[in-house]
């Protein structure tokens, strides 16, 4: 029998046994629903009636100005209900659940905005909801926590391993084994075992299909570079996928380095890590020399993750996109800057994307266009900032 | 035709899993030695790794506390080595994808040949993915050990026909752990398994007490414990050998004249 969903030699499926008929249903309601007309209607009316779609391209004039190179423009993914690019896999995915026939919506969150968008889409579709979320990200990002419970999830602390992302994504593949009959694991990123980074993927590809046209119709071309930031990758992907057939257009996912790519406290999969089997796929991993994964650190909660999503990898390994590493100052910086220079206030996930866009952009000509997708608002993210910058504020 | 069907030649099978280095090597020498002494037909020794996601807490924990002590999969090979000079029961490896993968999966099977080992347990290597490992296994006369789930239904066919060496039935959906009840039809689908193949069938999962073994062993070839005898090492930490010898003559017992 053969292996599925493979990009390249990543990707695969190697979980338990037990989950095996699980997920081969998931792939069967997956590929009957997508090219359902009723289903693709329905996902469309959620997507523009209550998510908020099409989100803006939106022209960063003051920005471009002061960077004095290619013009600039953003992917208001921020914009969406609930503030970030999740919503739009997770509305997704609780519409195919529904379909299925479950009742109860599981997930992993690590700054919460996945948690937060799949109570949102549980609470609409009359769903139960269950959050896993290492008790690390419980502390950092406790206004998360308590916007889903007030959408009527439980949210469950894992204090396993490093009790971040990582832990929360296990816990909730141990959940989900013990509950097969009326759950679906609603996985927030482009990873795990097949066919969940196809599916996420299929349902973030909006935002490049969106982008694509937008930026045709305010500068009749395409654009130069496309920037995303990469925690497992789903915005990401989300933002290269209509553009990965134009040679033309460079993309650029931007990695959590931390404290740096030479220390040990980092997530940047793609620069540190080499090739392993975990979560589900066969992907970069950062992992000691015995294939122990390591325990990362970023001061996004949303990219601390020792791994990345097989697509990527994939790019990765034909040269097709770039993954480049970006230091916590380095995305404080350009959080204090977009918020300042624009008045958008980048989530501190988003904020690597803008912090190497103001690196490249100035080394380009004026007339070349960069997008930036703001995968999400950074409302949730100024409590821990100002902590960063050595102020006394606790949410 | 590997030593596994040892196991099941003296009545139904007492399988024991034991987690390598928790809390050390020493202690994990004496456990394994008791439990071969007092009956245990084949050993699973466990290979820590950091993020097992088929484990429930017991197990997580010895693993935690295994690699929290330094211990390291060469290390593990040296010990069974020396192991081996006077434990011939059949013994297999239980450890992750990523552990054997990262090793390399030719050089770690190579390893498992020199020292002896007769299988390997991979919990996150379903059917569709066992072609990762198969070839460099069967090069080695390592026997890639399959697991089958109460969820399986349709797959159990196509499994049983591929087995090697034994295969492990899981009696319950989940995380490995103690239950106090297990309510699979496994009868039914041991029956399945032995429409499709010869090799012995043993049920891990859930169970710690004589009478579940006995009522597991009922129905297949074994039964398998694990958090149960890690609780035992959590209790008795250093000392846990005599407890876990005297835990694995009682499950023993209760299977062997069924």
């Amino acid at each position: 029998m053969e292996s599925k969903g493979r990009f390249g030699i990543h990707g695969g499926q190697y979980i338990p046994e037990t989950l095996m008929n699980a997920i081969n249903e998931l792939e069967e309601a997956y590929d009957h629903y997508k090219n359902d007309p009723e289903f693709n209607r329905e996902l469309t009316q959620l997507l523009n009636e209550y998510a908020g779609r099409p989100s803006l391209l939106y022209f960063a004039e003051k920005m471009t100005k002061d960077l004095g190179g290619a013009k600039i423009y953003l992917k208001r993914e921020d914009l969406n209900h609930t503030g970030s690019h999740k919503i739009n896999n997770v509305l997704g995915q609780a519409l195919l659940a529904k379909k299925m026939g479950k009742t109860r919506l599981i997930a992993e969150t690590g700054a919460g905005q996945h948690g937060v968008a799949t109570a949102t889409a549980a609470a609409l579709l009359d769903m139960e909801c269950v959050v896993f979320m290492g008790r690390e990200d419980t502390i950092r990002q406790a206004l998360n926590v308590y916007r889903m419970r007030l959408l009527g999830a439980d949210v469950i602390p894992v204090v396993t391993g490093t009790a971040t992302l990582k832990d929360a994504v296990s816990e909730a593949m141990r959940e989900w084994s013990s509950r097969i009959d009326n759950t679906h694991y609603c996985l927030g990123s482009v990873m795990g075992p097949h066919p969940f980074p196809t599916i996420v993927r299929d349902f973030q590809a909006v935002i490049s299909r969106e982008s694509r046209a937008q930026i045709l119709e305010k500068e009749g071309r395409l654009p130069d570079a496309v920037i995303a930031c990469v925690g497992g990758g789903s915005n990401a992907i989300g933002s290269f996928y209509h553009y990965i057939q134009d040679e033309s257009v460079k993309l650029i996912g931007c990695e959590a380095a931390g404290r740096g790519i030479d220390t040990f406290e980092t997530a940047a999969t793609v620069n540190t890590g080499r090739i392993g089997i975990f979560h589900g796929m066969k992907s970069y991993f950062c992992q000691d020399e015995y294939g122990q994964i390591a325990p990362v650190y970023s001061i996004s909660a949303g990219l601390d993750y020792p791994g990345v999503g097989p697509e990527h990898a994939n790019l990765h390994d034909m040269g097709r996109a770039e993954y480049v590493p970006v230091t916590d100052e380095e995305a404080v910086n350009a959080f204090e800057y977009l918020s300042r220079v624009e008045g958008i206030i980048p989530a501190i996930e988003s904020a690597h994307a803008v912090a190497y866009a103001m690196k490249l952009a100035p080394t380009m000509d004026k007339d070349k266009i960069i997008i930036i997708t703001i995968s999400g608002r950074g409302d949730k993210d100024c409590a821990a900032i100002a902590r960063y910058r050595g102020e006394d504020i606790y949410e | 035709m590997s030593k596994i069907k040892n196991a099941f030649a003296d009545g139904k099978a007492f399988i024991p899993f034991i987690t390598c280095g928790d809390p050390d090597l020493e202690t994990t020498a004496e456990v394994v030695r008791a439990a071969a002494e007092n009956g245990a037909d084949l050993i699973e020794l466990g290979i820590p790794f950091s993020d097992p996601t088929a484990e429930g807490p017991v197990i997580q924990g010895a693993n935690i506390r295994a690699l929290t002590g330094g211990i390291t999969t060469d290390k593990i090979f040296d010990f069974v080595k020396e192991l081996r000079k006077d434990v011939k029961i059949p013994m297999v490896f239980m450890t992750y994808a990523n552990v054997v993968f990262s090793y390399g999966t030719e050089r770690f099977m190579a390893k498992c040949h020199e020292t002896e080992m007769d299988g390997i347990i991979i919990p996150d290597l379903p059917f569709e993915e066992k072609g990762e490992f198969a070839d460099a296994a069967k090069k080695y006369g390592i026997d890639l050990i399959s697991l089958i789930a109460p969820t399986s239904d349709k797959r159990i066919a196509m499994i049983a026909r591929e087995a090697e060496g034994f295969i492990y039935l899981v009696s319950s959906l989940g995380v490995t752990g103690v239950r106090s009840e297990i309510n699979t039809d496994l009868g039914n689908i041991t029956k399945i398994i032995r429409e499709n193949t010869d090799i012995p069938c043993a049920i891990g999962f859930g169970i710690s007490t004589p009478e579940q073994a006995k009522a597991m062993a009922a129905v297949s070839d074994g039964a398998i414990v694990g958090s149960a005898i890690i609780r035992l090492l959590e209790k008795y930490g250093k000392s846990a050998a005599p407890y876990v010898g005297e835990y694995v003559r009682s499950m023993k017992q209760a299977v062997m004249n069924l």
